[in-house]
């Protein structure tokens, strides 16, 4: 059972203009395997405001992952309709409208951090004076400074998704994709990580989509939560999540806090009784 | 520490002092007991000297590198000592086993014969057919990454290709294309371009998913993610195929001159020599054949190491 009139629900955050970056209606992808079809996601609805924070989150197998590859052209749908910026996902990706963050940093092993975060520019033909400044700039942003000569491999784990999110910001985007960026890491560096995505939101404005496992990470850092069940991959709830903008980690502890994350469990639990 | 340098010291003595003693007349070809004894307990006293100085490790990373060197040239140097000594000592037939202080003469005395078969063999044989099979090798595995029916058609061809014995296409290799070096230019493409036409392929598929998906994500064409993406992924395999080959190319030129030449090169020097009896010569080219064969390899692996820092075999 989806529920369908909390899709395209306005009047959620506080920057929101109205403006619609993700429009989404009917979205059905089957996959075809030798198995028979797997049906990855079935008529999803949904439609995000400019400057929203939208967090997506299942169990494994919902669709949360293959819904943002198909926003980002990386899937095609087999029916439905999908609209991104007011283009098809093809157009969007053909004009370097959103940056993707995936679950592993995927930087290049031969190139220095600097490098890396300067390899959109680069394919997007950006003088070369423009290239460092951008490149400073962001790194800066994500608090490497310093690092710009070192190579990944010589980076922690949470450093390299950080470099990793310097890249996606580089070119400023009006997107970003993120898919389950933290999901490696552990607890204490995901925090800090959330604390400063959450603060790098403030500052750019951008419209965030990120794809997480984890409910306490979805409530901190959205404006709005997906709740997705699997087989078939679906929507099942949608939770506007109106915390105050300046959130701290402490926040967690506030009734209102546990009020929204009691919500998204109990949609999780309805999702996964359907299995039964 | 001190110990050890100090049995090293003895061994290397007694050694010298062996050298010197065995060459004399009387003992050459007709040593005494006394003698094997005194060289077998050399033998034990190096191979006390040599254990222990594996088992050193010194702080200091330059004494580290010296003592990681002196092992195997301390080895070394004693195996080529047991030859001399017993080659010149029991008076083996030069014709069967030179001693390598004959070898080493030889080779000073034939320095200008030496040098010509070199330039024959290797720098003209071996290098443009290394360059061309090299290069070949790689652009056909960069169309046959393009075109997929190359690739599946190719590949089972090349593996067909690369088990065929240098002793069969050699002969057929100077029918096509004369007595003279390009012949053996040739053997050596054949040789190389299939190796280097493998490996590429498979390096070419290394990238991985989410590396490809960010180029698409970039929008990137096919060009642009070969040349930032896959190109550099597929490097380590192409150093594979680039060491590999630099073996292969060198006994392909070798054996490819046994079968038709100019009175010049390593191979021909080889037969003609074997013939002759002249296993002095022989065994000159073979140390030639060593050293360059090596040298080649090592500058090969020494390109991979600037060239594939990041792979996680050279991360420092």
């Amino acid at each position: 059972m989806r529920i369908e009139g909390s899709a395209g629900t306005g009047g959620m955050a506080a920057t929101s203009n109205g403006v619609q970056v993700i429009d989404i209606a009917g979205l059905t992808l089957t996959f075809d395997t030798a198995d028979g079809p797997v049906y990855a996601l079935s008529n999803v609805d949904l439609t995000i405001s400019e400057g929203e924070f939208v967090s997506f989150i299942g169990p494994s197998g919902c669709g949360k992952t293959t819904l943002l590859r198909v926003i980002a052209d990386l899937e095609r749908p087999t029916g439905g309709h999908i609209r991104v910026n007011g283009v098809s996902p093809e157009e969007a990706r053909l004009r370097r409208d959103y940056g993707y963050v995936f679950q592993s940093p995927a930087l290049y092993p031969w190139r220095t951090i600097e490098k890396n975060v300067m390899l959109p520019l680069e394919i997007f033909g950006l003088p070369k004076a423009e290239r460092r400044e951008r490149a400073r700039t962001f790194l800066e942003l994500v608090n490497l400074k310093g690092f710009e000569r070192k190579f990944p491999w010589q980076l922690s784990g949470g450093m390299q998704q950080r470099a990793s999110i310097a890249r996606a910001l580089s070119f400023d985007p009006r997107l970003l994709l993120m898919d389950e960026p933290f999901g490696a890491l552990d607890e204490i560096v995901r925090d800090h990580l959330n604390e400063q995505l959450l603060r790098l939101w403030g500052k750019t404005g951008k419209t965030v989509l990120f794809v997480t496992h984890s409910i306490p990470e979805a409530v901190f850092l959205s404006t709005k939560i997906v709740v997705m069940s699997p087989r078939p991959g679906r929507i099942i709830d949608v939770i506007d999540c109106d915390l105050p903008r300046e959130r701290t980690l402490d926040i967690r502890e506030t009734p209102a806090f546990l009020a929204i994350a009691h919500r998204v469990r109990d949609g999780l639990r309805a999702g996964h009784s359907y299995e039964d | 520490m001190t110990a050890t340098l100090l049995l090293l010291a003895a061994v290397f003595a007694g050694a010298a002092a062996a050298l010197g003693h065995v060459h004399r007349p009387g003992v050459a070809g007709e040593a005494g007991l006394a003698f094997w004894l005194a060289t077998a307990g050399l033998w034990l006293l190096a191979t006390v000297a040599v254990s222990r100085l594996a088992r050193l490790e010194p702080r200091a990373p330059a004494a580290r590198r010296v003592v990681d060197a002196a092992v195997p040239l301390a080895f070394g140097a004693f195996l080529f000592f047991l030859w001399e000594v017993i080659v010149v000592g029991a008076g083996v037939p030069a014709v069967l086993m030179p001693a390598p202080s004959a070898i080493a003469a030889k080779f000073v005395a034939s320095l200008p014969t030496l040098g010509a078969d070199f330039v024959q063999t290797f720098v003209k044989s071996v290098l443009s057919g290394y360059a061309i099979g090299c290069t070949a090798g790689f652009l056909t595995a960069i169309v046959a990454d393009r075109v997929p029916f190359l690739k599946r058609g190719l590949l089972p061809l090349g593996n067909f290709v690369s088990a065929l014995p240098v002793v069969g296409i050699a002969p057929i290799m100077v029918m096509w294309f004369g007595f003279d070096w390009p012949s053996k230019a040739a053997v050596v493409v054949v040789m190389t371009f299939f190796p280097m036409l493998v490996n590429t392929v498979a390096g070419l598929s290394a990238a991985g998913p989410l590396e490809r998906d960010l180029m698409r994500s970039y929008a990137a064409g096919y060009w642009t993610t070969l040349l930032k993406l896959r190109l550099p992924a597929a490097l380590p395999f192409v150093f594979n195929a680039l060491k590999i080959n630099s073996t292969l190319a060198l006994i392909g030129a070798i054996v490819a001159e046994f079968f038709g030449t100019p009175v010049v090169g390593m191979g021909f020097r080889i037969s003609i020599e074997v013939a002759r009896l002249a296993l002095d010569m022989v065994w000159a080219e073979i140390a030639l054949a060593a050293i360059a064969g090596s040298l080649f390899y090592a500058l090969v692996a020494l390109a991979e190491r600037g060239a594939t820092f990041w792979h996680p075999s050279y991360r420092q």
